[in-house]
This record gives structure tokens, C-alpha cells and sequence, in this order.
């Protein structure tokens, strides 16, 4: 189907809501989440937004739009100033019956360049401990992979080590189990889910590294998986109301493509991804920090070109300090805070075979940021990066450097 | 308390400012003489759109959907010369299998370049039992255009195969048969149907095109329009690459712009480069040479700094490893151009890989390992003070 014309099915499908909304905008109500932010964790990530619904429409809607500028440099070349409509999300949600919910995310990036649907899924409760969700889900390993909204972070950049390294946002067709339980202050929760999942290009790509969004470019992998394999994902999650939640992922299986017309012409190879997500408030200071960790692991053939590496290792964290809450130009409780991120990616773990040095192609970087948000929903972010970036020979690093402006709202 | 209308002009006055000043807080573009990377001066418009289309294609990763292997050695022109600079032993190639003037007796095997590396699901080659080899590293690409307009008429003006001058040092020009789509220049003479070769470390490669076809084809396994054949298969196929790009990268070698040397007025400078005359270097590695007329205009007649001579010359026993290529012996090496020598590490993983293997991890060994033709300035090089041989060392890494 031609972009153009999937445009005017979309818009179809929401024009009922459209011409209501141009009748009247108080038709619209806004469902703010049940749960308090105390009784959430990052796996409720997709169903902890903020939507619309209006009258008896059994859809309710929301989404979120991200816009940057930026002006950034790379050792001394600047490509002056780009301006930037990274994402327009639209969800829909509908509860079909007393424990039955659909939640979907449909994305454009990049204005039109890229369209997908990141989520799609029923979720059927049995039990609030055994829950079924299948349909395209996000697999979840690490937490930014299901806890990705704009309005949400501090920083124009979603992190490297969640996008570049893990594959964020990655979603796939798939089944699985889920379920979560409160005690007092804690709560722990887990997911368990089979997929489709990644092929050869993770380590046959053009940027010349072990590379897993590099899968993502399948536009067949929602209808085959070519390892005739599933990719099995899960997380266990624990919060405490008082101190924090720490989370332990878990995604692996088959990549590759090793039969063909039932002969075998590869041999089987796979991969394992292990991640660490952590968040808390520091009391009274109210400061915020949250990260996330991933190892992976990859067998990749002993011949190959040793720039795709077996191992990988890298991720995040993120202090954000609110240092004003206040009435600011009219808006009630709008805040300034100020942001850092940290991050790190090693991209090929490991000693050059040839010399035993330790390879380079790694990063790291410094996000400085200030935000204002006027209200929870949307935010206002300047910040400024610095990285840097070896090659595999570790030879001197790449700098780059530059400020980035965005806006990012739920709608 | 601060009015509003002062927050609001001050935030727009912040603004306009910040926006007009962002790129002060940005990363500085490194001094031009560390990088060798970068055009030559004075190429007009259309020219240097083909430098930067060269240059794209030289970063490009080839992946196995652009035709990369079955076998091969390296996925990218860069991963070889990082930086345009000197390789490391990570992509050093493997040549096996002549042993004299009569040719390869090891094509049928694979022969010359070992491709030591595959695509998932095949097996890489092996060298051939009895197939004598060597090691070589990838050069720095900098400035490559120049030497190729280099006179035939020059080269054949310095060498001096009987060693007539008898200075000990010979030099001799390698003659070498030229693949079917090479167009000799015209002020190239041929002798027995053979050409002038002035690249690659035994001086065996005629000119850029050849050497960027050669390395799509045995280092990365990519067929050309020029080199139709598949290594793997030995069976012609359709060409895995746009001629205009192979073009394109063999341009991008010809404008490459010179390294530039650095210090040149530091005392100890101009006292190593005094001395590196003095004991005699500089009789292979020739300082200055000229171009001729070339196609680009930017190449033309111009005056250049390289140390090298472009010649072969016998460097004795500890460098024969008992393969050669063309008319070469096998213990005869072509002069490497010793410009960006301080360069090096940048691109070889912060140390220096130096010779035609990268044996040697400095330059002071580098030099203990001239043989042959060059004992005799080795010998003077032993010689010098240690103050003295600092000074030449400076004067070395100052290129």
C-alpha cells in the first residue's frame, strides 16, 4: 500500500473523532492514568498515557509529537542548522469487554520517511498475575524500549546505548504472559514473551559493526521469520514505593537464516542480550534516576571480518533535577529542571587479533539539558552533547559536539 | 521580582544570541597539516563533487547484498587506510606464490592475494603448500595523484640499475604488464609490452584505477566492469558496482591532497632534515619530484615533497620473504614516500607499523632494518651522536 494511501485510510478511520473535535473540543474528555505514578512500572509504560475519548466512541486516542532543532558539529564540520520533525505518534486504545483491552501505536518518523506500528496488541486478563498479550508487542529488555514517549525524557536524543546498541524501539508479532503484583510498598512484576525476531544483518550491515537495529530495515519481518525460530524475551521487575524499581531482561535465540528449502547451509548462531533498568526519586531533593545497562552476546563466524564483534556492552543514566516548581506565565505547577546524561557503548569488546591492542569503536557522551515543563504533558528541552567516538583501531577519537532545542507534547 | 516582559526579552535576546553563536561550542576542526584526509587545492567545482562522491564510496561498508566477498580481506576501502593513513596489521594482506620475473605459478590456487576472510557459510583461503608469501601493510593514500604524474622520463633519470655512480645504491624501474583497461599515458614508453608500475609496495600497479579495481577485486571480492571475474568461483558475473563509483574512488585517490609537513622551522627539524641528506637517505629517498602534464589541472607540473624515488632497490636479506611481483627481485622493495610518516600512529592504532609488514614498532627500527642497498647508510645512521639521531627522528616524524 502506497504511504500516500494508507495516509487516507488513517485519516478515515479517525475522521469521526476529527469532526467531532471540530464541533466541539469539550465533547473530548481527557483520561488521565488510574494509577498513581507510585503504583506503575516501566512495563506499564504503554498503557500509562495520557488519551481521549469522546462520548460513546469506544476508541479513546492519544499521541505524542516530537520536534527538534539542532547544531551540531563533528570535529570541526558543521552541517549548520537542521530542523527536525523526528516522530508524530497516534495511540488508540479500546477496552472490548470487562478485562479485554486492544492498545495500539502507530509511528511516523522523520515526517513520513518511516511508518510503523510499534504496538498492537490484545491483552486478555485472567488473573492480574496472568495476563495474555499477543499481537506486535514490545519486547522488553532494558526499560527505554517500552518506556520510550518524547514528552517523557529530558533530552531530544533518545539514549545511543537503548537505540543503537539495543534495537529501541523494538517490536515484533509475537505472544507471551505478563503479570504483576502489589504488596504494601512493592510490587514486582514480570513478561515472558516469544517473537519473531532478528536475522543476518545484525552482523552484515553498513555500519560495519554488530549492528541489531539493523533488523528493523526487514520490512517482511512482521510476516516471516526467516530463522524459523522465536526470540524469546522477559523481564522480572521489582519496585518499592520508597526506594526505587530495578529490572532484569533477558532476550535471545537464533538470528540467522540457516536452512533453506529444508537443507542446512549455515550453521546456527545466536545471540543473548542481558540488561539491568534501574529508576528512583531521591527523597526530599526529589532527584530522579533512572538508567539502564545491557551485555550482548553473538556468535559471529570464526572467518569473518573480526570488525563485527561478539560482544557489546554499554548504556545510561539519566539524573534530572527539578530546581522550579511553580506558577510560570499562567501555567500551574510548571517546572524547570536541570538534566544530565551519561552514556557509554562499546560496540566490539575484545582485543584485535592481529596486534592483542584492546579495540576502540566505542562512546561515550555528556547530555547537559534544561527543560521547562509547563504542565506533565508537554516539554520544552535545550540541550547540549558532547561525544566522543573511536574507531575499531582505537585511533584518535571523533568529537562531536552541539546544542539541540525540542518540543515535545502528548496531544 | 523580575517582570515578565524582562524574562520574556531576555529569553529572546538569549536566544538570538545562542543561535548565532552555536557553533563557537562546538568541536574544533583539528590543524589542517594533522589530517590527511581532505582535498588537494585548486580543483573547480566538478572535480571536487567527484572527490566527495570518491570519498563517500571510500567509507562505504560493502555488505553481502553489495556484493562483498564470498571471499575477502576487508568490508570497506577505510577499514584498510583509516583516515586515508598507513594500515595496521588488522588489514594486512597476504601475497603469495612468485618467486621471479617468470610470474605467479599460484593463480590456479588463488594466487596472488590470499583472501583470509569469508562471508558467513563459506571457508576463507589458505596459503598453497610450497607457495612462498608476504605480508603487506596498506599504505597511506595521501597524495597519491601527484606520484602517478610523475614522468616515466624521471623515474628512468634516477634509477641507475648498474650502480654507475657507485654509491652502492642501484634502483630500477619495475616492468610490468598492464591489465587490457588500463590506457597507458602518453608520455609512458613501453618496453617488451611492458609499463612503468610505480605502485604498491613492490612497485607492481600502474596507475589508481588499476589499484582501486585490484582492491575492489581481491580485497573486498566486488566485480567491476573493468574485472568482471568472480574470486571465488573463478567465473566471470556481472559487475557488483557502478563504474562510476570505481571511477569515482580512483579519482578520489588521484586529489587527495599532500601531507603536510609540520615544525619545519623547529631547530632540531632543520637540523634532522640537514642530516638525513648527509647520510645519504635521501639517495632513495628523493626528496623533491615534479609532475608532468596530467588531466587535472590541479596535478600539473607541480613540485612536490614525497621521499620517495619510486624505484626498486635491493634492501637485502632480512627483507626478502621470497616473493616478488613483475620484474622485481624478491628482496627488492619499491621506496615507500615517507611523507605523513608522523602521521602514522593516528591511523595505525596509536603506534607505528612500519616496513612493507609493519614489523618494525618505530622508526629507529625501521631504519636497523635497511639492508642491501641501504647498509651503507644504515651504517652512517649508526654512526650520528645520539643528539644526532634525535634530530633525524624529529625531522622524520615532522613529515
Amino acid at each position: 500500500m502506497s504511504r500516500i494511501s494508507f495516509l487516507i485510510l488513517l485519516l478515515g478511520l479517525y475522521a469521526p473523532s476529527l469532526l467531532q473535535a471540530q464541533i466541539d473540543s469539550s465533547l473530548f474528555k481527557r483520561v488521565e492514568n488510574k494509577d498513581s505514578l507510585k503504583n506503575t512500572m516501566n512495563m506499564d509504560a504503554v498503557y500509562n498515557r495520557p488519551m481521549l475519548f469522546a462520548g460513546r466512541l469506544p476508541v479513546s486516542i492519544g499521541g505524542y509529537m516530537e520536534a527538534n532543532w539542532q547544531h551540531i558539529g563533528v570535529d570541526g564540520v558543521s552541517e549548520g542548522h537542521q530542523f527536525q520533525f523526528r516522530r508524530f505518534t497516534i495511540f488508540m486504545a479500546s477496552t472490548i469487554s470487562k478485562r479485554i483491552k486492544f492498545m495500539s501505536e502507530l509511528e511516523f518518523e522523520d515526517g513520513t520517511r518511516e511508518i510503523s506500528i510499534e504496538f498492537a496488541a490484545l491483552d486478555m486478563e485472567f488473573d492480574p498475575l496472568l495476563n495474555l498479550r499477543g499481537g506486535i508487542i514490545l519486547n522488553p529488555i532494558g526499560s527505554f524500549n517500552q518506556n520510550h514517549d518524547g514528552p517523557k525524557w529530558e533530552f531530544t536524543d533518545r539514549p545511543i546505548s537503548a537505540t543503537q546498541m539495543l534495537p529501541a524501539t523494538w517490536s515484533n508479532a509475537g505472544f507471551g504472559l505478563y503479570g504483576k503484583r502489589y504488596s504494601n510498598d512493592w510490587m514486582f512484576g514480570y513478561e515472558a514473551y516469544i517473537s519473531g525476531g532478528f536475522d543476518n544483518t545484525i552482523i552484515d550491515n553498513e555500519q560495519g559493526k554488530t549492528y541489531l537495529p539493523a533488523t528493523k530495515s526487514n520490512a517482511d519481518r512482521f510476516e516471516e521469520s526467516l530463522t524459523g525460530h522465536p526470540l524469546y524475551s522477559g523481564k522480572f521487575a521489582v519496585r518499592n514505593n520508597k526506594i526505587g524499581e530495578l529490572g532484569l531482561s533477558y532476550m535471545g535465540g537464533v538470528y540467522n537464516r540457516y536452512m533453506d528449502e529444508g537443507e542446512q547451509i549455515d550453521d546456527k548462531r545466536k545471540l543473548n542480550v542481558f540488561a539491568v533498568d534501574f529508576n528512583t526519586t531521591i527523597p526530599r531533593l526529589n532527584t530522579f534516576i533512572t538508567g539502564e545497562w545491557a551485555w550482548i552476546n553473538i556468535q559471529v563466524p570464526e572467518n569473518y571480518i573480526q570488525k563485527y564483534g561478539n560482544r557489546q556492552y554499554g548504556g545510561f543514566v539519566d539524573i534530572v533535577q527539578p530546581i522550579w516548581r511553580r506558577s510560570i506565565f499562567g501555567w500551574d505547577n510548571a517546572s524547570i529542571n536541570l538534566a544530565c546524561r551519561l552514556e557509554y557503548v562499546d560496540w566490539n569488546v575484545g582485543r584485535v587479533q592481529e596486534t592483542g591492542d584492546k579495540i576502540g569503536e566505542d562512546l561515550w557522551s555528556v547530555v547537559g539539558g534544561l527543560s521547562f515543563r509547563p504542565n506533565s504533558l508537554t516539554i520544552l528541552r535545550l540541550n547540549y552533547r558532547h561525544q566522543r567516538n573511536r574507531d575499531f583501531l582505537a585511533n584518535p577519537p571523533v568529537l562531536l559536539g552541539g546544542f539541540s532545542f525540542g518540543i515535545s507534547t502528548y496531544f | 521580582m523580575m517582570k515578565k516582559s524582562h524574562i520574556v526579552i531576555g529569553v529572546i535576546v538569549a536566544l538570538i544570541i545562542g543561535v548565532q553563536s552555536c557553533e563557537r561550542f562546538e568541536p574544533k576542526l583539528p590543524p589542517e597539516d594533522s589530517l590527511l584526509d581532505g582535498p588537494m587545492d585548486g580543483l573547480n567545482f566538478a572535480e571536487m563533487q567527484r572527490f566527495l562522491d570518491g570519498d563517500q564510496t571510500f567509507e562505504e561498508v560493502f555488505t553481502i547484498e553489495k556484493g562483498l566477498g564470498p571471499l575477502f580481506v576487508a568490508n570497506s576501502c577505510v577499514s584498510c587506510h583509516a583516515g586515508d593513513g598507513k594500515g595496521n596489521p588488522f588489514s594486512t594482506v597476504t601475497r603469495f606464490g612468485q618467486i621471479d620475473a617468470t610470474g605467479n605459478q599460484f593463480l590456479h590456487l588463488g594466487g596472488p592475494q590470499l583472501q583470509n576472510r569469508a562471508i558467513p557459510g563459506y571457508d576463507p583461503e589458505v596459503l598453497p603448500a610450497g607457495a612462498t608469501y608476504t605480508r603487506l601493510t596498506p599504505p597511506a593514500v595521501t597524495g597519491m595523484g601527484l606520484l602517478e604524474f610523475v614522468p616515466d622520463a624521471v623515474l628512468l633519470s634516477m634509477a641507475d640499475p648498474e650502480d654507475r655512480d657507485g654509491d652502492g645504491i642501484s634502483g630500477r624501474v619495475n616492468w610490468v604488464n598492464i591489465p587490457a583497461f588500463i590506457r597507458p599515458r602518453s608520455e609512458s614508453g613501453s618496453k617488451d609490452g611492458k609499463y612503468i608500475g610505480r605502485f604498491g609496495k613492490k612497485a607492481s600497479v600502474y596507475d589508481l584505477l588499476q589499484q582501486t579495481v585490484s582492491a575492489f577485486s581481491e580485497d573486498m571480492g566486488i566485480s567491476t566492469f573493468y574485472n568482471p571475474i568472480d574470486l571465488f568461483s573463478g567465473m566471470p558475473i556481472d559487475p557488483e558496482i557502478a563504474t562510476q563509483k570505481v571511477n569515482n574512488v580512483s579519482f578520489y585517490l588521484q586529489t587527495l591532497k599532500a601531507p603536510i609537513p609540520r615544525n619545519q622551522n623547529d631547530p632540531e627539524v632543520v637540523r634532522g632534515k640537514a642530516l638525513f641528506t648527509q647520510i645519504s637517505c635521501s639517495s632513495c629517498h628523493t626528496p623533491q619530484l615534479k609532475t608532468g602534464n596530467a588531466p587535472i589541472k590541479a596535478l600539473a607540473f607541480q613540485e612536490f615533497y614525497p621521499y620517495t624515488d619510486l624505484l626498486l632497490h635491493d634492501m637485502g636479506p632480512e627483507l626478502d620473504d621470497g616473493y616478488t611481483e613483475g620484474s622485481a627481485t624478491t628482496a627488492e622493495w619499491r621506496t615507500p614516500p615517507l611523507w605523513g610518516l608522523g602521521l602514522a600512529p593516528d591511523s595505525q592504532g596509536g603506534r607505528y607499523f612500519l616496513m612493507h609488514d609493519g614489523r618494525a614498532n618505530s622508526i629507529e627500527q625501521a631504519i636497523e632494518l635497511h639492508g642491501g642497498e641501504a647498509s651503507r647508510v644504515r651504517q652512517n645512521y649508526r654512526s650520528l651522536s645520539p643528539g644526532e639521531k634525535e634530530s633525524l627522528i624529529k625531522f622524520l616524524k615532522s613529515l
